[in-house]
């Protein structure tokens, strides 16, 4: 299971952090320790952030941001995962002059979009149904968010 | 003989976004019975792009004045008016030349 999305290293549970940019940058750094993405990553991350904002706001209470970048940054895919203690405000993508306040950030490390085509579209599925965002978000460990996000991205999995 | 309308999907990197979007409009339209072709690019390379296509759907903003009709839209990758969305444009496809 080494190669596998998502790890307890890179998931984080009740994160505290004050502003996007720490989010980011406590999610990225155990990709680049594990090997998954290139250091070059994490500023390639936030500079897009800053030109292409990533936040989401959902129809249920709580809303998500998918900060990524270009492939060339990443060495092998992976899903950082973090939720927060407290909402942290991401600019919206589709008005980048407006916040959204975040509870759940999923940072994409990826390789090659279209092979992973069936994760993104489970993701854009889990985003539409309030009840499974929550449940993502109220997982008590890391290993709880794996089980609930892996019984996400498995319902598509031909 | 109905050629397959052609639909630019941009986001910011044309990396996730787009790809959601633009798996989600092809089977949507399929289910409208209208068939497309999408082709994914990057917000900054749709001016470039825009006069070949049909219909621009994009996440993030685009300049207005392409000549193509734009749907900026979040709804295919939070579910939030998907299907008011998806009708909206297969008016416009339906519309158009």
């Amino acid at each position: 299971m080494g190669d596998a999305l998502l790890s307890p290293q890179w998931v984080l549970v009740r994160l505290e952090a004050a502003s996007a940019e720490e989010v980011i940058r406590q999610l990225a750094a155990p990709l680049v320790a594990a090997g998954r993405v290139r250091p070059s990553f994490v500023d390639a991350v936030l500079e897009r952030e800053r030109t292409n904002p990533t936040g989401l706001p959902l129809s249920g209470a709580l809303h998500v941001a998918i900060p990524h970048t270009e492939v060339e940054h990443v060495c092998a895919p992976a899903l950082a995962v973090a939720t927060l203690a407290r909402p942290v405000a991401f600019r919206s993508m589709v008005r980048p002059e407006e916040t959204v306040s975040v509870s759940i950030v999923i940072l994409l490390a990826l390789t090659e979009p279209h092979a992973q085509i069936e994760m993104l579209m489970s993701l854009a599925e889990l985003f539409q149904d309030p009840d499974r965002v929550r449940a993502v978000y109220e997982a008590c460990s890391a290993e709880e968010l794996i089980q609930r996000l892996n019984a996400v991205l498995e319902r598509r999995r031909p | 003989m109905n050629q397959p309308k052609r639909i630019l999907v941009a986001c910011g990197t044309a990396i996730a976004t787009s790809t959601v979007v633009a798996k989600a409009i092809e089977e949507g339209l399929a289910a409208r019975g209208i068939p497309v072709v999408t082709r994914q690019c990057k917000a900054a390379e749709v001016p470039a792009l825009a006069k070949e296509f049909d219909l621009v759907v994009t996440t993030t903003p685009v300049p207005s004045d392409l000549g193509v009709p734009v749907i900026q839209t979040l709804a295919f990758l939070t579910g939030i008016g998907k299907d008011q969305v998806l009708d909206q444009i297969a008016e416009i496809l339906r519309k158009g030349k």
